[in-house]
Formats: C-alpha cells, sequence, structure tokens
C-alpha cells in the first residue's frame, strides 16, 4: 500500500516535470533577421535559430507563438507564453517588469537612415516603433516622434516623405538600405542602445531564466554562438569571447 | 506548390506568381479569410443573444435587473474598443485561470498576483502549456467571440431596446384587452414587432463588426489585414525568394474587394429580411407591401 502510494506521487511528480518542459516562446515574427515569418508561412531568422539551439541544451521542449509587439509584455506576464525571444533590448525600464538572460546579442548601434544626405535628424521628424528604446531616444533627442506599430510602417513613413528619418536597429536596416537601389541612405551617427538583446521572463520565473542563463554562456564559450551571429548578420558584427565578453570587429 | 518553384528568380511573371501566390505563407492568408468568416458566423448570434438578454433586462420592471443591464449597455459602450480588446481579454482569461485555479489546486499556498506576474499551477493553466498549438489557437478564438459579443452585445442590446419602445403603445394595449400575461404580451406581440424597427440599427452593428476584425490580431489571432500588411510588406531578398518592393496597396486593394462584396452580399441579405419583417406591420414599409399584394 504504501509503496503504491509512493509510486503514485513520483508519478504525479514526473507528471509535473513533463507538463512544465513545454516552453511557450513568444516572438513578434516582423523584424528579420532577429526573427520573421518565412516563405513557408513559419517563424525563422537568428532567434529561432538561437532559441531551438537553446531548448536542445537546456533539454526543454519549446514551441514558438507569435504575438503583437504592443501586448507581447502584458502576455507574458499573464501567462499566455513563457519567455520573450523578440528582439528586446534590455532597459532599466521593462527590467522593472520582466527579468532578461544575460544578452545573446551584443550592444549594438542603431542608425538613422533617410531619403537623402544631409537630414537634420536631431531637428526634423523621425519614426520609430512603438515602445522601443529607438522611440525613447528620439524623444529625448529633440527631434519631432513618429511612431508606428510595425517596423515595416517606419520604413514606409520615409519612403513616403513623412518623416525624415527613421530610426532602427543598425542590423536591421543594412538589407533595407542594400536593396534600396540609392533610394535609402545611412544618415548621422551610429547610436549606441540598450544592453543588447536578452530574453525576457516573468520576475517569478527565476529557475527557467536560470535554465536559458545557462544555455547562453555554453553557446558563448563554444562559440556557436558567433557562428550564427556572423551567419544572420555578416561579418561585421560583435561577437563574445569564450567567458562572454564583447569583441568589436 | 508546383515542381518548377524551386528556383523562383529563373521564371516568367506568370509562373512568379503563380508560386508566388502558392507558397505557404499565403495558405496562411487565405485561411485568414476563413478564420474572419467563421468568427463573424458565430459572433453575429452570439452577440444578437447577449444583447437580446441585455435590452430585456434593461426594461425589466425588477429593479436590480434593470440596473444590470442599463449598466452592462452603458460601460461597455463607453470603454474603447482598443483598451477592451487589449485588458479585457487578458482579465477574462485571468478569471478562467483564477477559478481552475482555486478548483484544482486547493492545496497552492503562493500567491497568485506576485507584483507583475499572474501563477497558477500548471494544471490550472487554459490551455494547458502541454496542449498542441491549435488547442492554443482555438481558445484564443473562443476568447475573441466572447469578447466580440460582449462589445457588440452591448451595441445591440441599445438598439434592440429602441426597437422595443418603437412598438405602438396601441399594440401592447390591444394584446392587454384581450387579457393577455406580461409574458405573452413580450413574446407573442413586442418581439415579433420590434424586429422591424431595430434592423436598420442592427445592419449598422453587422457591417461595423466585418470590419473589426483587425483587433483580432491584438488576441493573436491573425487575420486578414494582418496578413496583408505581413505579406505586402518590403521582402528583401536575404529573407525570402520572392523579393518585392512595399505591395501593400495592393494586398490592401484585394481586402477591399473582399469588404465590399461583403457590404453588397450584406446589403441584399438585410434587404429580403426587411421585406419578410414588414409584411403585415404598421409602418409605412408594411403599408407599401400590402398595396402591392392588393393592386
Amino acid at each position: 500500500m504504501k509503496n503504491l502510494i509512493l509510486t503514485t506521487a513520483a508519478l504525479a511528480l514526473t507528471a509535473g516535470i513533463a507538463m512544465a518542459d513545454t516552453v511557450r516562446m513568444g516572438t513578434e515574427g516582423a523584424y528579420p533577421p532577429y526573427n520573421f515569418i518565412n516563405d513557408a508561412g513559419e517563424i525563422d531568422g537568428f532567434e529561432r535559430e538561437v532559441g531551438d539551439e537553446l531548448c536542445k541544451r537546456a533539454n526543454l521542449d519549446c514551441e514558438w507563438v507569435k504575438n503583437d509587439w504592443d501586448s507581447i509584455i502584458p502576455n507574458l506576464v499573464s501567462g499566455n507564453y513563457d519567455t520573450i525571444i523578440a528582439g528586446m533590448s534590455i532597459t532599466d525600464e521593462r527590467d522593472e517588469v520582466i527579468d532578461f538572460t544575460q544578452n545573446y546579442y551584443p550592444p549594438t548601434a542603431s542608425a538613422y537612415v533617410a531619403a537623402a544626405e544631409g537630414v537634420d535628424v536631431a531637428g526634423g521628424i523621425v519614426a520609430a516603433q512603438t515602445a522601443t528604446i529607438q522611440a525613447g531616444h528620439v524623444a529625448e533627442s529633440g527631434a519631432t516622434l513618429v511612431e508606428f506599430a510595425s517596423p515595416e510602417e517606419t520604413i514606409a513613413a520615409v519612403r513616403n516623405g513623412e518623416a525624415d528619418a527613421v530610426l532602427a536597429d543598425y542590423d536591421f536596416l543594412v538589407p533595407i538600405v542594400e536593396e534600396s537601389g540609392g533610394e535609402l541612405v545611412f544618415v548621422g551617427e551610429l547610436v549606441p542602445l540598450g544592453g543588447g538583446i536578452g530574453m525576457g521572463f516573468r520576475e517569478s520565473d527565476a529557475e527557467l531564466r536560470g535554465k536559458f542563463d545557462e544555455a547562453i554562456a555554453s553557446m558563448k564559450a563554444d562559440g556557436s554562438l558567433n557562428e550564427m551571429l556572423v551567419k544572420w548578420f555578416g561579418e561585421g558584427i560583435s561577437t563574445y569571447d569564450a567567458d562572454g565578453t564583447v569583441v568589436t570587429n | 506548390m508546383f515542381s518548377y518553384c524551386a528556383d523562383p528568380d529563373t521564371l516568367g511573371t506568370f509562373r512568379w506568381f503563380s508560386c508566388y501566390l502558392t507558397n505557404g505563407v499565403h495558405w496562411s492568408f487565405y485561411l485568414s479569410f476563413l478564420k474572419v468568416l467563421a468568427l463573424l458566423a458565430v459572433t453575429a448570434p452570439v452577440a444578437l443573444s447577449f444583447g437580446f438578454a441585455g435590452a430585456m433586462a434593461a426594461r425589466s420592471h425588477i429593479l436590480p435587473l434593470s440596473w444590470l443591464g442599463k449598466a452592462y449597455i452603458a460601460i461597455v459602450r463607453g470603454v474603447p474598443d482598443i483598451a477592451f480588446f487589449l485588458f479585457f481579454v487578458i482579465a477574462l482569461d485571468q478569471g478562467f485561470e483564477w477559478l481552475r485555479h482555486k478548483v484544482l489546486c486547493p492545496d497552492w499556498t503562493d500567491p497568485v498576483r506576485q507584483g507583475n506576474d499572474f501563477i497558477v499551477c500548471q494544471a490550472a493553466k487554459l490551455p494547458l502549456g502541454t496542449s498542441p498549438e491549435w488547442v492554443h489557437e482555438t481558445y484564443g478564438f473562443f476568447l475573441a467571440v466572447v469578447t466580440f459579443s460582449i462589445v457588440f452585445g452591448a451595441f445591440a442590446a441599445n438598439v434592440l431596446f429602441g426597437g422595443m419602445r418603437a412598438v405602438p403603445r396601441a399594440q401592447l394595449e390591444t394584446a392587454e384587452a384581450y387579457g393577455m400575461t406580461r409574458r405573452q404580451t413580450f413574446w407573442r406581440i413586442l418581439v415579433p414587432q420590434m424586429w422591424v424597427y431595430a434592423l436598420p440599427g442592427l445592419s449598422n452593428l453587422w457591417m461595423v463588426l466585418i470590419k473589426a476584425t483587425p483587433l483580432l490580431f491584438l488576441l493573436g489571432i491573425e487575420d486578414i489585414v494582418y496578413w496583408a500588411r505581413e505579406l505586402g510588406g518590403t521582402k528583401t531578398s536575404r529573407f525570402t525568394d520572392y523579393p518585392h518592393g512595399d505591395w501593400r496597396m495592393w494586398y490592401f486593394l484585394g481586402l477591399l474587394i473582399f469588404y465590399l462584396g461583403m457590404t453588397r452580399v450584406s446589403e441584399l441579405g438585410l434587404e429580403r429580411l426587411m421585406r419578410r419583417l414588414s409584411h403585415g406591420q404598421a409602418t409605412s414599409g408594411g403599408e407599401l407591401l400590402r398595396k402591392e399584394t392588393t393592386a
């Protein structure tokens, strides 16, 4: 009888563990190369590859979920998914609401892109995505900020003249500028913003955060994270040393 | 989809489009049309029943019930849709989970609210963390139907409330004179006659509902407008086999045609319905029908 109870208890416990093992990964799916929807309709990109590898290392079963950027933090804290992996820069304001892992993408620059050289980025009209560090920066820089819900719309605003320039992550802008055929150019200087990109977790979820933190550290140590960074962002990207310090290339 | 789609760069325009328009993302886009239609088909009757219940409550002679009905109409009509969709749905979801948590995990000692976080035991999660993605999507769809129904139900309640008051008093007096009870008067005289007064208002609501579906993406459901924006956006050749510029205008043009088609079909349907409802009514529409048949 006692044995029976013990077995049931053990079974119940393992069942509990097995259930907790599916981790739902929330992302936006609209910010290439970090995350985007590929031709087959699946979530793809740098973060997809990193996320899948992290899950493998942490022995977790992961499932990808798409969510609008505007409601990405409220849905995390209310438990609709377990982590945010959506190109989200680590900032103090966000850190008050959620917790971040160490960065899996080094702190890099944001850049201004405009339709012509010589645009005044400090005094003109600058587009940025709502609730991003870039939007915060523009608001403080003295330029007039126009906010858009998606990254795509910020670029379109520059193309159609609604805004003089757009401020966004440098690596997001590179392929767009390259393929614009000279229509769009980088202007002004690069702006270092944020503390790199990390995964976001509920503050009460320290255990899961620890697992991913460990997995990120191991990917930094064996260089596999660097390979993915170079694959998705090109040779110019900053990489990590084996001990996790950032190397600018 | 087709065998020649392996290398789209080499294809002619027609073949390129035949590949482009049948790739995986586009099937998701086409599927979202069905999603929207399904949502409309389910939401409209549910919202109407919410509205009917609300209107009945509002004109009830039991005072608390009447307050409840009027409060529902006033509060929901007053709150902006987008606020409702951002916060109410999360609250509704948390409400369900909290109830399940109380029932399924009575031994749980940690607080449910920890700072910003809302934490229930794994067994109370809705849907369960282990459920496949389609269960999550169906649940999201269910939440969407409930939220849409509550919002549009409040508007419908107000319209029906007005429709009920517009039925000529003489009709109800006659019913009372025949010795009908309040209940009989309501169901046999008032309800069959009020539709004709309520229909113009209800048809407006229906048209607004058709166009309100982009709010779905706030709930994580990918509707047609989301996909049109996503697919039409500039695509660079690094991330797709089908690079193109900003094609959102063409996608939205497609949506325009869809919406106009929906509007036309709805108009035809509503016109027929109005004709049916006017039959034998003491309104100018009913009078017109009477003349037609006697002429």
